[in-house]
């Protein structure tokens, strides 16, 4: 076990230095930081000044070094655009993300999974095929397009939800939370069915291919031969074991969602980080660009990490000593 | 005259017209298609033509409700652009950057899964090691990504001078691995079967053996990858247009239409928006069951 981990954390490892290399790049070599940071007028005194106290006459890979320790202690330097510390701009915004995020994952488990076992218990009725040519819909709909559509049907048209920001928020420290006002949450949930329909769709398909799956194994069938009731056998044997792809998928795709929470925050004027970072890329603010970058990796590769790992806890076969 | 009748009694043919989806997708797909790209023919006004535009056009709803009238069947927009030319022209910067991202795709996804698989060893583990990472990150953030390192590099009149061509390759190198992986596990495979030994053996260079041998073996798998990644390449060009880091204003595709529009939902006028999306899901959605029709079909274990 020990081994294997190691393994999976010096694979991880190459992949967070490379993306740290191009975050670097950017920082450096793309747009100058010298000229943003002095204005029009300033003296060859003044620059050199300030040159050193960036570091930047030093050699490169001394200044990548830096860049990483910085990068470690949450140091991104200043955003161009804004003149306010990136870490500040993160950590003040991530909350409504992760929030965001969080709620997305629920509308898309909540729904999604009850909808696969039924589609993939009942295949033939009805309400099977409409939920099937839903899923098909919703994958092909583009996550922008679901928000308009949905800003028009219940802000505009009925006017019960409303449409952007995150209504009244209160602060538990630093982290501010939108989950303990009425506003709050009704701000919450168009986002939330937007960001989450996607991964709702997926889910709905995975678990109605496993489901449909299982019912044909022979342990299924077994069961029945010994006369269990059909809802044990349903959900004691079938769906018990359709939950171990499931668990990976969402794990996996936890990462998107907050990746497409770009364009979801972006609907819907919502003040998290994905809306940050759009608008550092119209404005090439490089050191909110190379943050996002960063924090986003190290959310993936974490990730992929935890998933790898919890295959191993669950799957005998990796352990029996293959490794990987 | 024969060649048509040989395709036509064809299995592919033959599955095509027993598959209504794939009918009827097929008959939208055409009709986006041919309205795009005949744009300039089929539409009934020039949206770029300022001098045709009226103001006291403006906001004109579609016909079907009370104050629209036939001139313009699905209304105009705020400066009284007709809605629907607007999408006719729009659909067409979207045909446009879709095919051309997917052809980059799909030109560099075979390149490096041929050179891959029929090289192996540490080219091999180097190129895969990179695409396995790419695979790993949301192709519309990798987009995202190169989009903003260019606006941040180019000059700004430089880079709305080529912006078409940035978002080209923005998102044309977001989608190449697939495109190699596929051709990779196939030339992996040939690599070692006897005509291909026979054929080296005769003395054919490796390029040729690649293209003439090796290739022609993952067309119709490279058929499908491309016609389910166009689907993906409109709507990631579209996104990124939404987001405003796409095209530039002078030359809207569907997705810019629809970040237009949306600044009118509140006042009432949706049609802006609607529409536009409709022309988009249509288009994307008969291309994808078309590229899902033509994976089943060309399975021989499906048959």
């Amino acid at each position: 076990m020990p081994a294997f981990v190691l393994s999976r954390i010096l694979q991880a490892l190459p992949v967070m230095l490379a993306v740290a290399l191009i975050a670097f790049t950017l920082f450096t070599f793309v747009g100058d930081p010298i000229a943003t940071m002095l204005g029009q007028e300033f003296s060859v005194a003044q620059r050199d000044a300030l040159v050193a106290a960036l570091g930047l006459d030093q050699p490169v890979p001394i200044q990548f070094l830096r860049f990483i320790g910085n990068a470690l202690h949450g140091e991104f330097g200043l955003s161009y655009r804004l003149s306010r510390p990136v870490s500040a701009l993160f950590a003040e915004r991530a909350p409504a993300t992760l929030e965001l995020a969080f709620c997305a994952s629920v509308v898309a488990l909540a729904v999604g999974l009850p909808a696969g076992v039924y589609t993939g218990l009942r295949p033939r009725s009805p309400l099977s095929r409409a939920l099937l040519t839903f899923s098909l819909v919703g994958v092909s709909l583009p996550t922008f397009l679901i928000g308009s559509l949905l800003i028009l049907v219940f802000s505009v048209w009925l006017g019960w939800l409303p449409s952007f920001g995150r209504g009244d928020t209160v602060q538990l420290g630093w982290w501010s939370t939108g989950f303990l006002t009425l506003s709050g949450l009704k701000a919450l949930i168009l986002p939330s069915i937007t960001l989450g329909l996607f991964q709702l769709t997926l889910i709905l398909r995975l678990v109605r291919s496993e489901m449909l799956e299982v019912m044909r194994s022979d342990y299924v069938k077994f069961a029945r031969a010994r006369g269990l009731r059909d809802r044990s056998i349903n959900f004691g044997h079938a769906l018990r074991n359709t939950l171990v792809p499931v668990i990976t998928i969402v794990g996996l795709q936890l990462g998107s969602i907050i990746a497409f929470s770009i364009v979801t925050e972006t609907v819907f004027q919502w003040p998290g980080m994905g809306l940050l970072f759009i608008q550092s890329v119209s404005s090439a603010d490089i050191p909110v660009m190379a943050a996002y970058l960063l924090l986003i990796s190290a959310v993936f590769v974490t990730i992929n990490l935890v998933v790898d790992l919890l295959y191993y806890a669950v799957d005998p076969r990796l352990r029996a000593g293959r490794g990987h | 005259m024969n060649t048509i009748a040989r395709a036509w009694d064809s299995d592919l043919a033959y599955s095509f017209r027993r598959s209504p989806t794939a009918v009827l997708s097929a008959i939208v797909a055409l009709i986006c298609i041919v309205g795009a790209v005949a744009a300039p023919v089929l539409a009934p006004y020039n949206p770029f033509d300022l001098a045709s535009l009226d103001l006291m056009d403006a906001f004109n709803p579609p016909a079907f409700m009370p104050e629209g009238s036939l001139a313009h069947p699905i209304g105009t927009d705020d400066q009284g652009r007709d809605v629907l030319s607007a999408i006719m022209y729009g659909a067409r910067m979207s045909l446009f950057v879709g095919v051309s991202a997917t052809v980059f795709s799909l030109l560099l996804g075979v390149l490096l899964g041929l050179l891959a698989g029929y090289a192996g060893g540490t080219l091999d583990a180097v190129l895969m090691r990179i695409a396995d990472v790419q695979l790993t990150f949301p192709n519309i953030l990798i987009a995202l990504l190169v989009d903003g390192v260019a606006r941040a590099a180019l000059p700004r009149d430089l880079h709305d001078q080529i912006a078409v061509y940035v978002v080209i390759f923005a998102i044309g190198i977001s989608d190449w691995p697939r495109f190699a992986r596929t051709v990779r596990g196939s030339a992996m495979v040939e690599r070692n079967k006897e005509y291909v030994l026979a054929a080296r053996v005769i003395g054919i260079g490796p390029a040729r053996i690649m293209l003439t041998h090796v290739l022609p073996n993952v067309l119709g798998p490279l058929l499908v990858l491309a016609t389910l990644n166009l689907g993906l390449a409109i709507i990631s060009e579209a996104t990124l247009s939404f987001l405003g880091v796409g095209l530039p204003q002078t030359q809207p595709s569907l997705g810019t239409l629809i970040r237009v529009g949306n600044d009118f939902l509140f006042s009432g006028e949706w049609w802006i928006t609607v529409f536009p999306g409709v022309a988009l899901i249509a288009m994307v959605l008969s291309v994808n069951l078309l590229g899902d029709w033509l994976r089943d079909a060309l399975n021989p274990r499906l048959r």
